[in-house]
């Protein structure tokens, strides 16, 4: 006991614990990792189906995503590119911080506060006997403490909301969290996105929304930061620098 | 009767949150819904019970100059297979959870069970100390889940027992039980009412206020 401080005792045993601590986390990372890697993957598309409202709890998440096609596009020219596919492993969220691959936004064009757009995004289609009847758009933008990542999914006029969810934030729970609640998400069903001028109309409004309103959404309580946060990058993605050119060209027919 | 004692005495006698009131912060932070507070509940049971147990294996060993850096350095280690094994086979809960399994690491309950305990008994105590400090927690936080998801949002588990009036029922939900300072009020309640029932809790005064004895003009 005496000797336990001795400067030896004392960086022997530092240097043994975290060798064996050491150890232990990254054998329980390494074994763990394939399990969490499913489970993310399959947690995105769950999210996905959920935003297009195709969920059904009873079938397994992998048979219900067979019905998507997963499609690339470019935002700076708002048409379908081959430059990435299914076999490249595209990383849209790496693609996002890679000046490679994405463009740099200047404060005011940058709404969602992401400081770098991806010049590739991944979309979702959803084809049925007459063309697209859902196109499923990846989202975000910063929230109050976090970025928000969701999807938000449009019917065949391009103009339309079939649903919209965040798979992942770190909002306030109980606030912000709120975002995830199904009730204030289900009110962004058949709401319109862009305004008889074309301009983005689609947002959070502070307190309740007009009855009857085509655009507007209930704020969230408690969470006027988030809420805004959710507006802005809805004013974003659907706005010229994200999916405007992409949607208006699909409508013609010529993406 | 010594088992019996380790593992309940800390739920009612000398509770970690109303006693010795360690581990505070979670308590305020995931108790709004009830499910969460079950995964957290379990998590940090697991945790300091075999942070217990392992800060006592080796506990003739520690020198006393860096004991609490060796002591943090078990705990997160624990606390980082935890939220692995959270995310591997229960992805769900732990995205609820999030940021507040890590948050384990600066609970006050694992650290100062620990220090107070596993460095002086052997380990099988210990790691029923361990357990019976994790009891004792999930017991106010689940006390707390109770109250604040019932009559905050009117459901416990998720499933709806107070129907909501913006939902077409008759419940108006009291919107502060949802935020985190509910749970101070609640806490307070609690630890009053616990040191009503059981007198010997009240701590003696550190010291007496004097009478005022300026005249007021």
């Amino acid at each position: 006991m005496a000797n336990n401080d001795s400067t030896s005792k004392t960086i022997t045993v530092a240097l043994l614990l975290c060798i064996v601590c050491s150890v232990v986390v990254s054998t329980a990372a390494v074994m763990l990792k394939p399990a969490q890697v499913a489970n993310k993957k399959l947690d995105f598309n769950r999210n996905i189906l959920a935003a297009a409202g195709l969920l059904e709890e009873s079938k397994s998440v992998d048979e219900q995503f067979a019905q998507i096609a997963t499609k690339w596009v470019d935002l700076n020219t708002g048409k379908f590119t081959d430059a990435v596919n299914a076999d490249s492993k595209y990383d849209q969220r790496k693609a996002s911080k890679d000046p490679a691959q994405s463009t740099e936004l200047s404060g005011k064009e940058d709404l969602a506060k992401i400081s770098r757009r991806e010049n590739i995004s991944e979309v979702y289609l959803v084809e049925g006997a007459n063309g697209i009847e859902t196109v499923i758009l990846p989202i975000k933008g910063y929230g109050l403490w976090s970025t928000l990542y969701g999807f938000l999914a449009l019917g065949s006029d391009m103009n339309t909301v079939v649903g919209m969810g965040f798979y992942e934030h770190g909002e306030t729970p109980g606030l912000g969290g709120e975002v995830d609640n199904p009730n204030w998400k289900s009110q962004w069903v058949d709401k319109k996105v862009y305004a008889a001028d074309g301009s983005v109309a689609l947002g959070v409004v502070k307190g309740k929304a007009a009855t009857g309103s085509e655009h507007d959404i209930d704020g969230l309580s408690g969470a006027t930061l988030t809420g805004r946060g959710v507006d802005n990058l809805i004013k974003f993605w659907l706005g010229e620098n994200g999916y405007a050119d992409f949607l208006a060209n699909l409508k013609k027919g010529e993406a | 009767m010594k088992v019996k004692e380790l593992l309940f005495k800390p739920i009612l006698e000398s509770n970690p949150i109303a006693l010795q009131i360690l581990g505070i912060c979670s308590a305020l932070a995931v108790t709004s819904s009830l499910n969460v507070t079950l995964v957290m509940c379990v998590a940090l049971t697991v945790v300091t019970a075999f942070a217990n147990l392992f800060v006592s294996l080796v506990r003739n060993q520690i020198p006393g100059s860096i004991r609490i850096i060796v002591q943090m350095t078990i705990i997160a280690s624990l606390v980082i297979v935890v939220d692995q094994v959270l995310k591997a086979v229960a992805y769900d809960l732990s995205k609820q959870l999030s940021v507040f399994v890590g948050l384990i690491i600066t609970n006050c309950i694992v650290m100062g069970r620990a220090e107070a305990f596993a460095m002086k008994n052997g380990p099988g105590a210990s790691f029923l100390d361990g357990i019976g400090n994790g009891l004792g927690y999930s017991a106010m936080l689940i006390a707390l889940a109770t109250i604040r998801e019932l009559l905050g949002s009117g459901k416990l588990l998720g499933y709806e027992v107070l129907p909501l009036v913006t939902d077409g029922g008759w419940y108006v939900s009291n919107g502060l039980l949802l935020l985190p300072p509910s749970a101070f009020f609640l806490i307070g309640l609690i630890i009053w009412g616990l040191r009503a029932f059981q007198p010997a809790q009240v701590e003696e005064e550190e010291f007496k206020i004097c009478p005022n004895t300026v005249k007021e003009a």
